[in-house]
């Protein structure tokens, strides 16, 4: 167990891991994708209140639900590199927020496409928009105050930091925005109780929803393997390895 | 022979606050803000009494929300600029409590004196006078929370320097449920319902902000002392 | 080898100590124990990681550098910076210091900014004074403290020569009362004392 962890620690060992992963995890993500979109568009019924439009769902609310996963993905990277110190850790954090920008942005675009033909109007300040909004800004806090860092160690020590603040709030400012309005539809997908969606539509959905995690994987270990290579250029490995490349 | 973490908190306080009543100018100039920027609304909005008397729980919070915004990014910077923050850093006392007591000290010298101040500007924006209990309460409670996260912001940002704007961007999304509590309070207390429930929850928000605030200020802080 | 027993003499010590800055690997392999009643003054070119070495040996940086750091006494830092407040008295900045020791007496006070020729100045605001007398209420810190271990990065700096023999006096009391010291300093230290030195490009103490 804790040779594993030290391994993870050691950048030419997560950069081979991660490069065998992905020669398998990146084709499967494209084709769930794929097959998730086309089985949610075209072999989905029609809702019967909403008619087609519902199906950006299959975009959105995968989206949301990885974005959402995506912060608390960076703020356990941020709380490893700030108890253990590990710079891999600062790697994976700092890979996650833009990935988690821009999956906030995606939900909030085609919440609001989806929000035009439902509502009549491209923003309502509805409790899931807001509380997506405001995400996107908890993201885009973060990718500043790294940016802001010249130490770059430091940077992801503070933005560790930041990130480990914002979990605890996240659930208390979800509670306060779903409180201070509720105007969306209830809750869709309960595991526990009763379902109100119709299991044709709900297992694409969940499919999707495993996609995008894929997505997000993907892209995560592209992200740090590009920061690997940036901050470990200087070492023997990676010359060797350029001048694999560069031999071919 | 170090000083009781207890003691060396009073000691803290009593210096900040010194410090603080020192310049009794840089002491107005938060209230200052606040009657200015509660000025802007009558022209912005129009004068009309009802229009503002609607608008006033909100546009009281908010105010309140940006003068603390204002004089958070200034709790911890003169102190690093002098080397204060390090010799702090370096006492044996834990950082957590002596957080606790620099945040205490920014509440006394801003948050309650606005809490205070309030039920003038509430008058000016023509705010139902039963209201204003609860706002002057909702703004002593909220303003502590503000207080606690804008200690996160400021320690966070206090090595870089232009930490002005970027304090903002980290710490906003942070005050929303405090904006979201502290001004349904007063519109409770405006519509004649009980604005307890409200300000129980905020208390319970300061709670937990005492409870964990400290630690990430300390943590910032040993951030932004380690250059 | 130093043994167990004889953690009791040590104050601070440092293994492997190792400070890399963008790219430059400023020092590496620095080994260190500190012991009661020893004089030790870092030496190095300007940007050598003097400053840099004191601050992790104080506990100041805590990420970045490789090897371990551990204090075994109370300590009193003394940076580049003076830590004075303009809007306190001198008397006020000692009595209230935020370095967290017990408070001292009013005539603790008084006596040693009279050490450091600061009397008749303990109730004059301190933005009144020069930039050396802020250096000047900081190093008065050495004449109250009761901390054992001394790190002081430049302590000498714009002080005059009067007051360089005076400091001089107290270092020598403070290291014969068993006290630590480590430092560094551009001018030569004239303290009739067994004064050791750590040469920072080769890590070697002498």
């Amino acid at each position: 167990m804790w040779t594993l962890f030290h391994k993870f620690g050691s950048p030419p060992w997560l950069y081979r891991l991660s490069g065998s992963i992905l020669r398998w995890l990146l084709p499967i993500t494209v084709v769930a994708l794929v097959a998730g979109s086309v089985w949610g568009l075209l072999f989905t019924a029609p809702d019967f209140r909403q008619g087609n439009s519902y199906r950006i769902i299959y975009i959105h609310v995968p989206a949301a639900v990885v974005a959402l996963a995506g912060y608390y993905v960076m703020a356990i990277a941020g709380a490893v590199s700030l108890i253990w110190r590990m710079k891999m850790a600062d790697i994976a954090m700092r890979a996650c927020a833009p990935i988690g920008a821009a999956l906030t942005f995606i939900a909030l675009v085609t919440g609001s496409i989806w929000g035009k033909p439902t509502w009549g109007t491209w923003w309502v300040w509805d409790a899931r928009i807001t509380s997506m909004l405001i995400l996107l800004f908890l993201y885009l806090g973060v990718v500043a105050l790294y940016e802001a860092y010249e130490n770059k160690a430091l940077a992801a020590k503070a933005c560790a930091v930041l990130s480990l603040v914002g979990t605890v709030n996240i659930p208390i400012i979800y509670k306060s925005v779903d409180w201070w309005y509720s105007l969306h539809q209830p809750a869709s997908i309960k595991f526990t109780g009763g379902s109100t969606i119709d299991p044709s539509m709900l297992y694409p959905l969940l499919f999707m929803i495993l996609a995008f995690y894929a997505l997000f994987t993907c892209a995560l270990l592209l992200n740090m393997r590009a920061e690997i290579l940036q901050r470990e250029q200087r070492t023997a490995w990676v010359r060797a390895l350029a001048g694999e490349r560069g031999g071919n | 022979m170090p000083a009781s973490a207890a003691g060396f908190c009073f000691r803290l306080v009593r210096r900040q606050l010194v410090l603080g009543l020192r310049r009794p100018v840089e002491l107005g100039n938060p209230l200052l803000f606040f009657a200015m920027v509660v000025a802007l609304f009558p022209l912005g909005l129009g004068p009309a009494p009802d229009t503002l008397a609607d608008f006033a729980p909100g546009i009281l919070w908010i105010v309140a929300l940006l003068s603390n915004l204002l004089t958070s990014d200034a709790v911890f910077r003169s102190d690093l600029e002098d080397g204060s923050l390090e010799q702090l850093l370096l006492a044996p006392q834990p950082l957590y409590f002596s957080a606790l007591a620099y945040v205490l000290a920014h509440w006394l010298l801003t948050g309650l004196l606005l809490g205070l101040a309030s039920p003038v500007f509430a008058l000016m924006l023509g705010l139902a006078p039963t209201a204003i209990p609860a706002l002057a309460l909702s703004l002593l409670l909220g303003t502590a929370v503000l207080s606690l996260i804008g200690g996160i912001g400021g320690a966070l940002t206090v090595g870089l320097k232009r930490g002005g704007m970027l304090i903002s961007l980290l710490i906003l999304p942070f005050y929303m449920p405090v904006l979201i509590f502290g001004s349904s309070a007063v519109q409770a207390a405006l519509n004649g319902n009980p604005a307890g429930p409200y300000l129980a929850i905020l208390g319970a928000l300061l709670c937990i902000s005492i409870a964990l605030a400290p630690l990430a200020i300390a943590a910032g802080l040993r951030i932004s002392v380690d250059t | 080898m130093a043994s167990e027993s004889a953690t009791g003499d040590v104050l601070l010590r440092a293994r492997e100590l190792g400070l890399e800055r963008g790219g430059r690997q400023l020092f590496s392999g620095i080994e260190l124990a500190l012991q009661r009643g020893q004089l030790v003054q870092v030496e190095g070119a300007n940007g050598a990681g003097k400053t840099s070495l004191l601050r992790i040996l104080a506990g100041l940086s805590r990420y970045g550098f490789s090897g371990s750091v551990e204090r075994f006494a109370p300590q009193l830092f003394l940076g580049h910076q003076s830590a004075v407040k303009g809007l306190l008295t001198p008397r006020e900045n000692l009595a209230w210091h935020v370095a967290g020791e017990a408070g001292f007496s009013p005539e603790a006070i008084d006596a040693a900014l009279a050490a450091v020729s600061l009397y008749g100045y303990e109730d004059v605001p301190s933005h009144a004074l020069s930039a050396g007398q802020h250096r000047r209420v900081n190093l008065a810190r050495l004449f109250l403290t009761r901390a054992p271990l001394w790190l002081l990065d430049e302590p000498f700096t714009a002080i005059d020569r009067a007051g360089v023999a005076v400091l001089e006096a107290r270092l020598l009391a403070h290291l014969q009362q068993g006290g630590g010291v480590l430092l560094t300093s551009h001018q030569p230290i004239a303290v009739a004392y067994p004064l050791l030195r750590l040469d920072l490009a080769t890590g070697a103490l002498q």
